[in-house]
C-alpha cells in the first residue's frame, strides 16, 4: 500500500511538472479532435504523435489541446463546437465521420480555420487533408504474395467507403503483380476502434485459412492475434512492432507531423488557405516502417516498389485492370485518375468477398 | 473501536432528503482526491468539471440536451421501480422507439407535413412501450424475471438497428456509411431557442417529469403504484391488480423511453446510424435512483448526470485530463448514492472498547 501510495506520488510530481510546463497564456490554441484514445498503438495514435511533433517543434508560439474517444455523431459537434469556443484558432478533426459535425461548426465560426483528415467536404474556412494510403498497401500486397504459402490473405476492413475499398483493391494488385492467382479474403468490421471485434475479425479469418494478415482498423488487436496464432501481418497506421517482433512485415505508418507544422506556420504568418491535399509516399505523409521478418530479396523487392511509386515510375492502379467480375477497367497503361478512386466502390478481379452495397 | 449498523425503527425522513446530497458531497471530495493525485489543482479541476459548463449560455443548452433523455427515461423508471417492476432495459426501448419513430421520416422521405412530427413522435413512444410489453407478457404469463429479460432485449434492439442502418435503411449515397438518409426539416425537432441547439426534448422531460409527479401524488393510479410496489397482497384487497400494474408501468416507461429516443434522433442526430446513445438508458437507472424515484428530485439528478457527461469534456480540454473521468464520477456517485441510502434504514453508531457482541447472529 505504501509502495503503492509513493508510486502514485511519485506520478502525480511527474505529470505536474510535465503539465506545468506546457501550457501557458497567450499562446495560439492548435487543437485537435479524436476518434480513438491517444495511445490506441495505430491511427490515433499516428495523429497524437503528429501533434507532439508540433508541440516540439512550435511550442514556444503555440499550444495543443486535444480531445480523444470523441464519438462520430452529435457529440462531435459539441465537441469541436466546445474547442472553437474555447478559443482555438485552428482545429484538426482527425476523422472520416467528423466530416458533417466540421462543417457545420465551420459554417458557425468562419475565424476558426478547419482541417479535416480523409474527406471530402471543403469551405473557406475547412481544408482537407488525405494520404495516399494505398501506396503503401500496394508495397504490402507484393510482399504478400512472396511470403504466404496458400496465396491467401486475410484483410480486417472498417466501413465499405471508397477510401477503404481503395486499400483492398491496391493491396490485391500489389499481390497479383506477384502471384496472378493470389487471392484476398474481407471481413468487414464496421468499426474504426474496436480491439474485440478487431480480434474476433483476425480469428475469423485465420480460421478460414489465410497466412497473411493486414488490417484497416486503428489498433494492434489483429496484430496480437496473429502473433498468437504464428502467422504473419501488416502493421497499420502506427509502426505495431511492438504488438508483434516476429509478426510484422512492415506497417504503413502515417506521418502527420511534417503537415501539422507546415499547416500551423501558415496560420501563424497568415498565410493559410483552405486546400485538399492529398500527399503521398513521396511527400513524407507516408512512410513504410522498416520490412522484417522477411528474406533479403523480398525485402529488396520491397523497397524497389517503395522507390519506383515515390520517382512516380509506378502508379499502383496502373491498367490492364479487369473489376471483380471480369469486366474490363482500364487498358493497358491507363492510369486511375483521383476522382475515380476517391469514390470507389467496386472491386479489382481476385477479391474473394462481395462488397456490401 | 468498533462501528455498527444499527436498524432504524423505521425509514429516516431527513437521510431520506440528506443522502443523495450527502453521496454529492463524497464524490466532489473524492474526485478533488483523484485530481490531486492526477498532479492537478483540485479546485481549479472541479471548477472546470462542474462549474464551466454552466457559466456560457451555449453550454447550457448542451446540458439540456443530455439531461432530456435521461430525465424522459428516468421518471418512467421511476414508477416502474416503485411498483416493484425492475426495468433494466430503457436502452432497449429507446433504441427501437428511435426506429419505430424514424419510419415515416426514412422511408416516405418524400411526404412534407407538419403532421409528421407529431406522428413521429407517437410511434416511438408506442414503439418503445410494446418493446417493453414483451418483458410484461413474458412476466404475467410465465412468471419471468424482468430484469433479465429486458435486459437481454437491449442487444437484440441494439443489434436490430445496426442491421437495418447496414442494411435496409442504409443511405444509398452515404458513401456505404452505415447510417440511413438525413430526416427532412419537417422531421426534425426544432429548437427552442435561436441561443443554441437545445430542442423540444427538454420540454417532454419536464413536462412529463410533473406529470408523473402529480400522478405519483394526488391520483388513485399513484396510490396504487405504491401499494403495489410495497405489498402487492394489500394492493390485492385493496381490489388493485399486480399484473395489470406490470403492464401499465413496463409499457408507460417503455412509451417514455422511446419517446426519449426518437426526440433525441430527431432532435440532436437527424438520422440514424448504429450508435444513438452513449448508454442514455443505463445512465438514467442512476438518475432515477439519485433522485429517490421522486419525479421532481429526478429533474435536479438528471442535470447532475448531464453535467458529469458535459464536465468531462471540459476538464479535459482545460486541465488535460483523460476522458475516462467522466466514467469515473458517474461510478463514484452511483456508489455513493447506493452506500448512503444505508443510513435512511440504519444508523451508524461507533462502539469505543470491547464494547457489547454484536447481536444475536448464528
Amino acid at each position: 500500500m505504501k509502495k503503492l501510495i509513493i508510486a502514485l506520488a511519485a506520478t502525480a510530481a511527474a505529470l505536474s511538472g510535465f503539465v506545468s510546463g506546457a501550457q501557458a497564456q497567450e499562446k495560439t490554441k492548435v487543437c485537435f479532435v479524436y476518434v480513438g484514445t491517444k495511445t490506441d498503438g495505430g491511427w490515433t495514435q499516428a495523429h497524437d504523435l503528429g501533434r507532439q511533433e508540433l508541440q516540439k517543434a512550435l511550442g514556444d508560439k503555440i499550444e495543443t489541446p486535444y480531445l480523444e474517444s470523441v464519438p462520430e455523431g452529435p457529440d462531435a459537434e459539441r465537441a469541436i463546437e466546445r474547442m472553437a469556443r474555447s478559443g482555438c484558432a485552428m482545429i484538426f478533426t482527425t476523422s472520416f465521420g467528423f466530416m458533417d459535425a466540421t462543417v457545420k461548426v465551420a459554417q458557425k465560426f468562419p475565424k476558426v480555420k478547419f482541417e479535416h483528415a480523409t474527406g471530402f467536404k471543403a469551405a473557406e474556412n475547412l481544408a482537407t487533408y488525405n494520404s495516399r494510403f494505398y501506396e503503401g498497401r500496394y508495397i504490402q500486397g507484393q510482399i504478400a504474395a512472396k511470403m504466404s504459402k496458400k496465396g491467401l490473405a486475410g484483410y480486417i476492413a472498417s466501413f465499405p467507403i471508397p477510401e477503404v475499398v481503395m486499400g483492398i483493391n491496391a493491396f490485391e494488385l500489389g499481390a497479383k503483380s506477384v502471384n496472378p492467382n493470389f487471392k484476398l479474403k474481407v471481413v468487414w468490421a464496421n468499426t474504426w476502434f474496436d480491439p474485440g471485434k478487431e480480434a474476433d475479425a483476425a480469428k475469423a479469418l485465420i480460421d478460414q485459412g489465410v497466412d497473411i494478415l493486414t488490417q484497416h482498423t486503428d489498433t494492434t488487436a489483429p496484430m496480437q492475434v496473429a502473433a498468437e496464432r504464428g502467422i504473419l501481418a501488416f502493421g497499420q497506421a502506427s509502426d505495431m512492432i511492438a504488438a508483434g517482433p516476429k509478426t510484422q512485415l512492415t506497417a504503413i505508418v502515417d506521418t502527420w507531423g511534417a503537415y501539422y507544422i507546415k499547416r500551423t506556420k501558415a496560420l501563424l504568418d497568415g498565410t493559410w488557405k483552405s486546400e485538399q491535399v492529398w500527399d503521398g509516399l513521396k511527400d513524407g505523409i507516408l512512410t513504410m516502417a522498416p520490412y522484417t521478418n522477411m528474406p533479403d530479396d523480398v525485402k529488396a523487392m520491397a523497397e524497389e516498389t517503395e522507390a519506383k511509386i515515390k520517382s512516380g515510375e509506378l502508379h499502383p492502379f496502373t491498367g490492364p485492370i479487369n473489376k471483380q467480375d471480369g469486366s474490363a477497367w482500364l487498358k493497358a497503361g491507363e492510369k486511375a485518375d483521383d476522382g475515380t478512386l476517391l469514390g470507389m466502390n467496386f472491386y479489382v478481379e481476385g477479391v474473394d468477398d462481395k462488397l456490401p452495397q | 473501536m468498533r462501528i455498527e449498523l444499527e436498524r432504524r425503527a423505521g425509514a429516516s425522513g431527513l437521510f431520506a432528503i440528506v443522502s443523495p446530497l450527502l453521496a454529492l458531497a463524497l464524490t466532489l471530495i473524492f474526485g478533488a482526491i483523484m485530481f490531486w493525485m492526477l498532479g492537478k489543482n483540485p479546485g481549479h479541476a472541479l471548477y472546470s468539471f462542474f462549474i464551466e459548463p454552466l457559466l456560457e449560455v451555449w453550454s447550457l443548452h448542451e446540458l439540456a440536451i443530455k439531461a432530456a433523455p435521461l430525465i424522459l427515461i428516468a421518471v418512467g423508471l421511476a414508477v416502474c421501480y416503485r411498483s416493484n417492476n425492475w426495468n433494466i432495459g430503457a436502452e432497449g426501448q429507446f433504441t427501437i422507439g428511435a426506429i419505430t419513430g424514424s419510419i415515416l421520416p426514412i422511408l416516405v422521405p418524400q411526404w412534407h407535413s407538419v403532421l409528421v412530427l407529431p406522428l413521429m413522435l407517437i410511434m416511438g413512444a408506442i414503439g418503445g412501450a410494446v418493446f417493453a410489453a414483451i418483458p410484461a407478457l413474458l412476466k404475467t404469463r410465465f412468471n419471468t424475471n424482468e430484469i433479465l429479460v429486458s435486459l437481454m432485449l437491449v442487444y437484440i434492439a441494439q443489434l436490430f438497428l445496426d442491421w437495418l442502418v447496414r442494411g435496409l435503411w442504409r443511405d444509398p449515397k452515404g458513401f456505404n456509411f452505415p447510417q440511413s438518409i438525413s430526416f427532412s426539416t419537417e422531421a426534425v425537432l426544432p429548437e427552442i431557442l435561436s441561443s443554441g441547439r437545445a430542442h423540444w426534448g427538454i420540454v417532454f422531460a419536464l413536462v412529463a417529469a410533473v406529470a408523473i409527479w402529480f400522478m405519483m401524488r394526488f391520483m388513485l393510479k399513484g396510490f396504487e403504484v405504491s401499494v403495489l410496489g410495497r405489498s402487492e397482497r394489500a394492493g390485492r384487497f385493496a381490489g388493485f391488480s399486480g399484473r395489470r400494474m406490470v403492464w401499465f408501468s413496463m409499457m408507460l416507461s417503455g412509451a417514455l423511453a422511446g419517446l426519449a429516443g426518437i426526440s433525441e434522433v430527431s432532435g440532436s442526430i437527424g438520422h440514424l446510424q448504429p450508435s444513438i446513445s452513449p448508454g442514455y438508458g443505463f445512465t438514467a437507472i442512476i438518475v432515477a435512483f439519485l433522485g429517490r424515484l421522486n419525479p421532481l428530485g429526478i429533474i435536479a439528478s438528471g442535470f447532475v448526470l448531464a453535467l458529469t457527461y458535459l464536465g468531462g469534456e471540459a476538464a479535459q480540454l482545460s486541465i488535460g485530463v483523460s476522458d475516462k473521468v467522466t466514467r469515473v464520477f458517474q461510478g463514484l456517485l452511483l456508489f455513493f448514492v447506493l452506500s448512503c441510502d444505508t443510513l435512511i434504514l440504519y444508523r451508524v453508531r461507533v462502539i469505543f472498547g470491547a464494547g457489547r457482541a454484536p447481536a444475536a447472529r448464528s
